[in-house]
């Protein structure tokens, strides 16, 4: 009983974690508050669903258990604001309430996602706060995987709670009409949390990479609560075209493997074709965007699967509209990779000495693109200098054995 | 801001240095973090150590001075090297640390340098 009654209250708080304080955060305005509350409320289960059972609803007994804790606090704390929002959860919730309540919970995980992405929220605290409030992902798990330090990555997702309780920010999906903006936003963070490095580059280094079942989760949501936008098919197939070749990432001896060498049959198809079909519907929705272009450029990269060659000059030609329109670090980088292997590498280092170098001269993906291009042009000497510099910021040990040994073949012509 | 970066090796790794097979790799992936962070300009100061067998420990208690020779069985990682650098942010120190050779293994940490005091 007692391990039954835990695993319903994990799978509750795994499924329905963030939908329930979304929805809490939205009528208390305030997502500190509505995490406590739920937290509080996932400890009572334990207790309570193995001595008196599970009940029907489990969603239902949580919320209105953590809204008579937050009517608790508010209360104790003599505030007035929010009594006028929601009606009083009586004392004692009766099954058939339950499930009427149960009914009655309107997913607000979008208009969390948006708050937490107001312009209001400092760009870099956006994803950690989307991670902990939708997905109730803890502070430290979060640190680890985007490299930062765990107190002071809580100490700021405390500060903007604060900003967002303190402002009032708005938790209205209505506003998505009048800042078409605020859902780029939206999928900016969470392609920020996939962390695609640009990897058709040969040896490029993700920064962040133990996120990716989370960003896929978030943006399938918002292509399910928000099925007008383009955009958020556009980054969902780019997601999808990228997990699709990740089981070819690595040889069965775990060696780093390029992607110009990776061998197609090890894709997953399914997905691929997937992918394909999200991507269609997106282009039939007419509204072009960054986050289709990318995807478009996976798709290319993908049909060597059914064709056999990687198409590098329609890849460089949706690289330059994208550096027209929407230029990156990483998709200026990608850009130059491709123009030089569709035989042009003397545009590609054009292209990349054009770039900022106070921002280059750290950032690994601009040194391995560069020892790629001499490596076309047969510079070897410049190439190895190259590599150097990409194995010195280099972070991932697959990473530094294959740069590595691509040296080593520099060193020795076969 | 300054910060310090303090390099702790496993007793494997610091071992490499004096295997004629692992030495190169060794050493070439220090060559190339170390390259990679004078280039960017940020390094005020630092040095790598000799292996910890060359340590001397000093202490004094009760009045009595106890000195004992390295390497010290009870330490699983050595203190290799540190770097004191000057970027804008944690984060940043952060990253390189994450790049050093000694984090695959051993491990990095990053302390802020205290400021001089206030005259």
């Amino acid at each position: 009983m007692t391990a039954s009654a835990h695993k319903v209250a994990e799978t509750v708080a795994r499924e329905s974690f963030g939908r329930l304080v979304s929805w809490l955060a939205y009528q208390w305005r305030d997502i500190a508050a509505a995490e406590d509350a739920m937290s509080d409320a996932l400890l009572k289960a334990l207790i309570h669903w193995p001595e008196k059972g599970i009940p029907s609803s489990p969603e239902a007994w949580l919320l209105t258990v953590a809204k008579r804790q937050l009517l608790q606090k508010v209360r104790h704390e003599k505030l007035a604001l929010a009594s006028t929002y929601f009606a009083v959860p009586e004392e004692d919730v009766t099954d058939d309430d339950m499930l009427k309540l149960a009914a009655e919970i309107p997913d607000k995980r979008l208009a969390l996602m948006l708050t937490c992405a107001h312009p209001e929220i400092e760009a870099a605290i956006r994803v950690p706060l989307m991670l902990q409030s939708v997905l109730g992902l803890q502070a430290n798990e979060i640190a680890s995987a985007m490299l930062v330090s765990p107190a002071a990555l809580a100490q700021r997702l405390v500060r903007a709670k604060q900003i967002i309780r303190a402002q009032q920010l708005s938790y209205d999906e209505a506003d998505i009409n009048d800042f078409p903006n605020r859902i780029q936003f939206v999928l900016e963070a969470i392609y920020g949390a996939y962390g695609i490095g640009n990897d058709d580059l040969e040896g490029i280094e993700n920064r962040i990479s133990d996120l990716t079942q989370e960003a896929i989760f978030l943006c399938n949501l918002v292509c399910e609560l928000l099925p007008t936008s383009a955009e958020a098919k556009g980054l969902l197939a780019l997601m999808l075209f990228n997990q699709a070749r990740k089981p070819a990432h690595h040889s069965a001896d775990d060696v780093f493997i390029p992607l110009p060498q990776k061998n197609p049959q090890l894709w997953d198809k399914k997905m691929i074709q997937q992918a394909d079909n999200i991507l269609l519907d997106a282009f039939s929705q007419r509204q072009p965007g960054y986050f289709q272009l990318e995807a478009a450029v996976q798709s290319a990269h993908c049909h060597r699967l059914f064709t056999g060659v990687t198409p590098w000059n329609a890849i460089a030609d949706l690289y330059r509209q994208i550096n027209q329109h929407f230029p990156t670090q990483g998709s200026l980088v990608a850009g130059a990779v491709a123009m030089a292997e569709a035989g042009n590498p003397q545009a590609a280092i054009d292209l990349l000495e054009s770039m900022d170098k106070k921002f280059t001269q750290n950032f690994q993906p601009w040194w391995v693109a560069r020892a790629h291009v001499f490596f076309l042009t047969q510079e070897p000497d410049a190439a190895r200098a190259a590599l150097d510099r990409a194995i010195g910021l280099s972070t991932q040990e697959k990473i530094i054995n294959y740069l590595s040994e691509l040296k080593n073949r520099l060193n020795t012509p076969e | 801001m300054q910060y310090m970066l303090i390099y702790f090796e496993t007793t494997e790794e610091v071992n490499k240095r004096n295997n004629p097979e692992l030495a190169p790799a060794y050493w070439a992936g220090w060559m190339a973090y170390i390259g990679a962070m004078s280039e960017s300009g940020i390094v005020l100061s630092g040095n790598g150590l000799q292996p910890p067998e060359t340590g001397v420990k000093v202490s004094i208690r009760d009045g009595k001075r106890q000195i004992m020779d390295g390497p010290y069985a009870d330490t699983k990682e050595h203190l290799g090297g540190y770097f004191i650098i000057e970027v804008d942010s944690l984060e940043e120190a952060l990253e390189w640390a994450a790049r050093s050779p000694c984090t695959l293994n051993g491990t990095t940490e990053v302390r802020p340098v205290l400021p001089p005091p206030a005259q």
